[in-house]
């Protein structure tokens, strides 16, 4: 789980963060300006500044925020002068928008609002379909508006080209002001309050969000259009409320609440994905009628409110269904506001002393929660400035200062809950809750978190029948304020009597009262704990097991990153560990050396464990059968362990039995089974069958233990033990279990290699869907969710315990994946589509096949392991589309399905999805925060240096490059982005750093000349015909160069001033600039001007009048060269060798890159290797492993065998046949870390071609 | 890179070669051969000598047979201290092998339990666990085993099964994230000189201030005599020893415990004077 955040605003309006991760408030980057509220989701925050403007946060992230600008020139040929812009008056504008309606001339095209910038200048696509045009990127048709094609043909009258120009979202990490250019009539009135949430909707476009905000005058706007790309919105529209409105809670799904002048609350209905801004409102009453509702704030499927007298409640009964509830229940606590953020969680400001809370033990099933517990992380400014209020000034902190500042001035925040707050000022010292205090509560269990009781739980279930009755708000709730001594001055006059808790021991700090100079002339000593006003924890995830340092008091020792554990720890090198494994190994071969014939006092005797499974038997029918099961181990004259496994079955009233030697099992493998807790096991043998020894256990438990032991007893008689080596195999199960394989030296031999069935796999824990590896002990995994992963070199987790895993570098993680099923109906004359079938139709409730029924009742997550986490919905992403309710159409089952109905259709299917949750552990650490859909790191040999490269496709098609991944920080620093014109979905990083990729529309690109020292692409390509200079550089016309035309940069006329005779190579930073070189001619210059150190001189071109050379390095889309797929084929997956490239189409063919020199790289044509594959892991051996779909003798359940491809050769790329080894049930294999050759000789014969092939532009 | 597992297979499978000999006065029918053993140092002499006493046993008339005991020069061997435990404390430096004299008469009551059976060494064993475990985890981790746990360790020694013993063991050695360490070491430090049996007491490993707490620190605190003084030739007085070895002071105490605690848990620690040669 990555580190997320909380967000919060002082009573200053300082906006503060405080990480999951972390211990200490820090202060938003942006401190100019003070903020009345915010609201948070993950990736942004909006917030209402003291200004009373909006503004919204968006997080920086390695990827930027783009969007395509697209215009059309449309052209039309006439006898004289071929095509040209004389259009006829019937026709649309020289330059449009796609439908050719809207004049759209380049220039036409602005930028939305000042957060943007343009990325580049307007340049063709060249790509059509997938396919490159070749022609300037021109499609002919024979009039506008018809069916365009790559070719001109005789009867092309017309021509159009599609050009593109992309922008991109510049304010992040900074509040960005909402431009507010609507109509002034329009324009809303100044806001009072905003929530954002609406996430869960939908996910169309990506990253939707509904903002929500209330105007001062009690009006409710909603802001349209807001997205992932759009993080602003378009423009405020008003919705109608029956009342006025003061305050609004948005949550993630479809809950949404406002609190009305006259103390209701209004729900809205109908908030759905086809209409996120509802319908209608209901009203919702009070829960007492004198104090009305004052505040309200909704999670999915919980409501929390605050009533004027400051009570806290909690609505009943909230679902999608009913999103008013049934009834409230009083909570313990008076808070001045309360907030439910991701998971339901709550946090609350208190009344009395402002400090900040968090409702513990909240979970799905006790949303209601335990108890307050008080936040007393500190402020960063706090620690770094300890204590002493003198040296806080002098030193000219920022806090101190701004404390002062704003307290003298106090902006007045006109927001209800704030204006009742007492305000700062040197004559009323706020209740200030010292850490000395909060660490006081610590050492005194007895007192208790602030608001909350010792018993609250318990207590808190009191429900509104019993009333708001006086024991709960006098008393322990208020108990707290006592502590703090300034409460005993300046507060008690204002007490209720009585209020002073009996059994409270005299507060420590109240002699110290005396000491101090009252406390009021520095009110706000650094140890004063910050006073709160507002809170949102929309963007935070809290979960059972996140550990939160958030309320203890901190040392003063710097909080420990999470980070990867070195390998070596300081512990391991210190002398003391060194000189107790010396002495060990002394003592050793002192006591023993000369002492071994000595018997030995306790003989190793057989050890056995026996049980009852299940045994899926070897005749027909086919069947699970009781059986007795025993595991004998025991050591070998030669030291080394052994172990027999015994399965005793009877057959005709017959004792009979099998038996298996562990040392030959090749694998133990849990088999996906959603009724019984299986598992299967290989030995060569079994694996040439097909057939391995199926065993099944009554539980969860029994099944681990078995396989724990077994996986030890098979791991101790091939002595395999700790970490794999760092040029293992890995691969991964349909099941999502990891799967590692030490290669032995002759898996590669040229000749007689080891047949790859008897290769031994062993299991690691945790949940993935791909693992990629890499020579240098490198290895990433990517979930099912999408999240990438980092191995951290430990072993075991999972059900491995004991001593089958590391104690250290094992750590927790989750994967979430949809469970489908599918609704069948259909047509008939009287009543339209029903749920009534045919005899012969499928189930009206099915799995995707139809052919296994599936009700959402019946339904089961796949096995016991995985917990449903969400309710059923209606999945609208399903391939070939769907209409509005998610409906797919057909002539009939089992067709093909598209998302529209015609008059042909009888039949129609939707998929319903739940998702659902797995945890467990195994050596792996998250790799946040951006979701991968593919992963590959370069293979190479062991004893490559540098730095590691690592390309990766965001699970949003965007291509990345990790910057800084070594042996020693396998999880690099951070991505560099690598622009492309279109969205990709798998990406291969070669041997000598050539990258492959398929984009999404399955044709391949190839980026050439990408280097070790500049990760995303060389750009130092000198250009024949730059334009001359010093002219403005933006002139630069484009070329036909296949490198890309020359592209000018926004502000490149202030670089230009800035770099005379720089020449700018790629620097890290993924920003435009560094995408760009120019260059000016020897001779001339410029005034003398720093070039910055993150920038390079490399080398200056002149053309042959003298002139300066601008040059403009290709941005983005233009280094990847477009590469057609195979002929009618789609391609899915790309690997690339050491020279070899592969890929694989969606109809499972295999294809090989033929032509691929030195002197042209991409190649010349794909050839047809092999059908029948669904994965492809081409090694830095240039050997090629893939993932058969189906192999001979395979049963039905059983897709998926590992297959090793036989006879490859320097002179043979393709290779002659398949030897087939594990399987089935096999997903992903990753081959690229074996760099082993096998010792003998043709090595030789394959070492030369392979080094003349990696001269030229493949460079190694 | 050595991990510090193999400290704990070293730890376990630790052994002295041992020559039994039968004591002079014993009454035989023929004479008894001297009869050499590995000891396993992390276990009970009573429960590894079954060998040793049928060896002897068959040149004996039955009627002179009663139970079993064993004594090191002059010394009567306590069947419940770990074997390695009574050799680093009383002939660690003498030349190997271990010469042990087998009794079978005159049980020296004074000095010795008595050994019934193996159910003595398992309750001994096991309650010497459990008190580790109260210093260590209030008792949380042993009292939240099932017997089976309980009786998988027990028989993980009993049979020198170092997997299915540590199978186990492990969850008494971890100790809650948040911690630094244990809640107290079990610990008990042995010496020959003084009359008491050993030294115990609370002792945490983890200092006020944050600071690991080392091997040296415990010396000082709860027996300086083993560490303070050193000789007028500024030698080391004494040795001190586990396992055989001698850690430096500087070793962190919560690591050794991990690491070099004996079975029951608990660090068996002797103070010896250093040999004169």
């Amino acid at each position: 789980m990555p580190a997320s955040v909380l967000w919060a605003v002082d009573l200053f309006g300082h906006v503060y963060t405080l990480s999951t991760a972390g211990q200490y408030w820090e202060p938003c980057r942006d401190t100019q300006l003070e903020f009345k509220r915010v609201s948070a989701v993950r990736q942004c925050c909006w917030g209402i500044a003291a200004d009373n403007q909006v503004y919204v946060y968006v997080c920086a992230s390695d990827v930027p925020i783009r969007r395509r600008e697209e215009a059309y020139e449309n052209q039309r040929w006439n006898p004289v002068g071929g095509f040209c812009e004389k259009l006829l008056p019937s026709d649309r504008w020289p330059w449009s928008d796609v439908s050719g309606l809207q004049h759209q001339p380049l220039d036409w095209v602005a930028l939305p609002s000042p957060h943007w910038e343009w990325e580049s200048d307007w340049y063709v696509d060249e790509n059509f379909g997938g396919e490159p045009t070749e022609k300037g990127g021109w499609t002919y048709a024979i009039d506008f508006p018809a069916t365009y094609t790559r070719d001109k043909k005789w009867n092309s009258c017309v021509r159009r080209r599609k050009w593109i120009r992309y922008r991109r979202y510049k304010s992040r990490d900074t509040w960005a002001k909402i431009p507010s250019k609507d109509d002034p009539k329009q324009l809303p009135d100044p806001f009072n309050d905003l929530s954002v949430g609406g996430w869960e909707i939908t996910d169309e476009p990506v990253g939707r969000l509904s903002v929500w905000a209330v105007s001062l005058q009690g009006k409710v706007w909603y802001r349209e259009d807001v997205s992932y790309p759009n993080p602003e919105g378009s423009s405020w529209s008003l919705v109608d409320t029956p009342g006025e409105a003061v305050q609004i809670s948005c949550g993630p799904h479809d809950l949404l609440w406002a609190t009305l002048w006259e103390g209701q609350a209004l729900v809205r209905e109908g908030i759905s994905r086809h209409n996120p801004k509802g319908s209608s409102w209901s009203i919702v009453e009070p829960p007492v009628a004198e104090n009305g509702i004052m505040h309200v704030s909704v999670g999915v499927s919980v409501v929390w409110a605050i009533t004027k007298d400051r009570k806290v409640w909690f609505r009943r009964g909230i679902n999608s269904h009913n999103p008013c509830g049934t009834s409230w229940i009083e909570m313990v606590g008076e808070m001045v506001m309360v907030n439910v953020g991701l998971s339901d969680q709550v946090w609350g400001i208190a009344c009395e002393d402002r400090a900040m809370y968090f409702r513990q033990g909240v979970t799905p099933s006790e949303l209601s929660g335990k108890t307050w517990k008080a936040i007393v992380a500190g402020r960063e400014c706090d620690r770094s400035h300890s204590g002493s209020s003198s040296s806080l000034l002098s030193a000219g902190c920022f806090f101190g200062d701004e404390v002062r500042g704003s307290g003298e001035s106090s902006a007045p925040s006109d927001t209800d809950a704030s204006s009742e707050v007492d305000r700062p000022g040197p004559n009323h010292p706020h209740p200030a809750d010292s850490l000395d205090s909060s660490r006081s509560y610590k050492g005194n269990p007895a007192l208790g978190p602030r608001p909350g009781r010792p018993t609250a739980g318990a207590e808190e279930k009191a429900d509104k029948a019993e009333g708001p009755g006086g024991e709960p708000r006098s008393g322990p709730v208020c108990a707290p304020a006592e502590l703090p001594w300034t409460n005993i001055d300046l507060k008690e006059p204002r007490r209720v009597p009585g209020h002073s808790t009996p059994g409270l021991p005299e507060t420590p700090g109240l002699p110290s009262l005396g000491l101090l100079p009252l406390g009021l002339e520095e009110p706000y000593g650094a140890d004063d704990h910050p006073l709160w006003a507002w809170v949102s924890g929309g963007g935070c995830a809290v979960e059972a097991h996140t550990a939160l340092k958030w309320f203890s008091a901190q040392s003063g020792l710097s909080p420990a990153m999470q980070t990867l554990a070195p390998p070596v720890t300081p512990a391991q090198t210190a002398a003391w560990r060194k000189q107790i494994f010396q002495q060990l190994t002394e003592r050793t071969k002192r006591e023993l050396e000369n002492f071994r014939h000595y018997e030995q006092a306790v003989e190793q005797s057989v050890w056995v464990k026996t049980g009852a499974l299940q045994w899926w038997c070897d005749w027909k029918p086919h069947k699970w059968v009781d059986v007795r099961v025993a595991l004998e181990q025991f050591t070998g004259h030669d030291g080394a362990r052994d172990s027999i496994l015994f399965i005793y079955y009877v057959v005709n009233e017959e004792k009979k039995y099998i038996h298996l030697f562990l040392n030959e099992v090749t694998v133990l493998v849990p088999v996906l089974n959603e009724a019984k807790h299986s598992f299967a096991l290989y030995t060569p043998e079994r694996t040439r069958q097909r057939w391995p020894a199926r065993l099944a256990a009554a539980t969860e438990q029994e099944m681990n233990d078995w396989l724990a032991l077994l996986s030890l007893s098979c791991c101790e008689s091939r002595r395999v033990h700790g970490r794999p080596s760092p040029q293992a195999i890995w691969s991964v199960t349909c099941k999502g279990d990891i799967f590692v394989s030490d290669p032995s030296l002759d898996l590669e031999a040229p000749e007689h290699p080891l047949p790859c069935d008897q290769m031994f796999w062993r299991q690691m824990g945790g949940h993935l869907r791909v693992v990629e590896a890499s020579s240098r002990g490198v290895v990433w995994g990517l979930g099912y969710d999408h999240t990438a992963w980092v191995y951290t070199g430990g072993y075991g987790g999972g059900c491995f315990q004991g001593l089958a895993s590391s104690t250290s570098n094992i750590y927790t993680q989750s994967d979430v994946k949809c469970v489908y099923v599918y609704e069948n109906q259909r047509w008939n004359p009287v009543t339209g589509y029903t749920s009534r079938g045919l005899p012969t139709d499928r189930y009206m409730w099915s799995d995707a096949s139809g052919l296994q029924e599936r009700t959402k009742a019946s339904t089961k997550p796949p096995s016991p392991q995985w917990t449903w986490v969400s309710d059923w919905y209606v999945d609208f992403s399903a391939a070939g589309g769907t209409d509005q309710e998610g409906w797919q159409y057909a002539s009939d089952f089992p067709a093909s399905y598209h998302g529209y109905k015609t008059m042909k259709d009888f039949v129609r299917r939707r998929c319903w999805a739940r998702k659902c949750k797995l945890v467990t552990s195994g050596p792996w650490l998250e790799v946040a925060p951006i979701a991968l859909g593919d992963v590959s790191i370069i293979p190479e040999s062991p004893g490559a240096k540098g730095s590691i490269a690592l390309w990766a496709v965001s699970d949003k098609g965007d291509v990345l490059c990790r910057l800084g991944v070594s042996e020693l920080n396998p999880a690099g620093s951070s991505w560099l982005h690598v622009g492309t014109d279109q969205p990709f979905a798998c990406v291969s990083v070669g041997a000598c750093h050539q990258v492959w990729a398929v984009a999404l529309d399955g044709s391949a690109f190839y980026r050439g000349s990408v280097s070790p020292s500049q990760p995303a692409a060389q750009l130092h390509k000198c250009l024949p015909n730059a334009a001359p200079g010093p002219g403005p550089l933006t002139e630069a016309a484009p070329t036909p160069l296949r490198w890309g035309g020359y592209r000018a940069v926004p502000s490149v006329t202030a670089l230009q001033l800035l770099l005379p005779w720089a020449l700018l190579s790629a620097s890290p930073a993924p920003d435009a600039l560094s995408q760009m070189f120019l260059c000016y001619p020897e001779g001339t210059r410029a005034p003398p001007t720093p070039v910055p150190p993150s920038l390079r001189p490399v080398a200056h071109p002149v053309d042959a009048s003298g002139h300066l050379l601008a040059v403009f390095l290709p941005l983005g889309g233009d280094c990847w060269y477009h590469i057609p797929s195979p002929s009618k084929q789609r391609l899915k997956q790309v690997s690339v060798g050491q020279t070899s490239v592969y890929a694989l189409d969606e109809n499972g063919n295999l294809w090989y890159r033929q032509g691929i020199t030195p002197s042209y790289p991409q190649g010349s044509s794909w050839e047809h290797v092999s059908n029948n594959v669904r994965k492809v892991s081409v090694g830095p051996l240039d050997q090629v492993w893939v993932i058969a779909n189906k192999v001979q003798g395979s049963h039905s359940l059983s897709r998926g065998t590992v297959c090793h491809r036989t006879g490859v050769q320097p002179h043979e790329p393709t290779g002659q046949g398949w030897d087939y080894g594990i399987g089935g049930g096999w997903d992903h294999i990753s081959v690229r870390a074996n760099a082993t050759r096998a010792p003998k000789s043709g090595s030789q014969e394959t070492g030369a071609p392979l080094e003349e092939a990696c001269s030229g532009p493949v460079q190694c | 890179m050595t991990d510090d597992k193999d400290v704990l297979r070293d730890v376990w499978f630790g052994r002295i070669p041992t020559c039994f000999t039968l004591y002079q006065d014993e009454i035989t029918e023929r004479e008894a051969e001297p009869y050499y053993l590995l000891l396993p140092r992390v276990s009970y002499l009573t429960l590894v000598t079954d060998k040793v006493k049928k060896h002897f046993q068959k040149v004996m008339r039955q009627e002179d047979i009663s139970e079993i005991w064993f004594e090191y020069e002059g010394t009567p061997l306590k069947w419940h201290y770990p074997i390695g435990l009574l050799f680093d404390l009383l002939a660690s430096s003498s030349a190997l092998p271990w010469n042990i004299t087998v009794h079978f008469k005159s049980f020296p009551e004074r000095d010795l339990l008595h050994c019934p059976s193996k159910d003595a060494i398992e309750a001994h064993f096991m309650s010497c666990m459990k008190e580790a475990d109260a210093l260590k985890h209030k008792s949380q981790v042993i009292n939240e085993m099932q017997k089976k746990d309980h009786k998988q360790l027990w028989m993980g020694l009993q049979n020198d099964r170092f997997d299915q013993f540590w199978a186990i063991n492990r969850k008494l050695m971890e100790y809650p994230a948040e911690e630094n360490g244990f809640r107290y070491i079990p610990f008990r430090i042995y010496q020959t000189t003084t009359e008491r049996p050993f030294i115990q007491k609370l002792f945490r490993p983890v200092a006020a201030d944050g600071q690991l707490h080392t091997l040296g620190d415990l010396l000082k605190e709860v027996c300086p005599s083993a560490v303070s003084p050193e000789g007028i030739d500024g030698e080391k007085k004494n040795q001190v020893m586990i396992h055989g070895i001698e850690p430096m002071l500087e070793t962190p105490l919560q690591w050794l415990s991990e690491h070099l605690s004996y079975p029951d848990n608990f660090l068996h620690i002797s103070i010896i004077p250093q040999p004169t040669d």
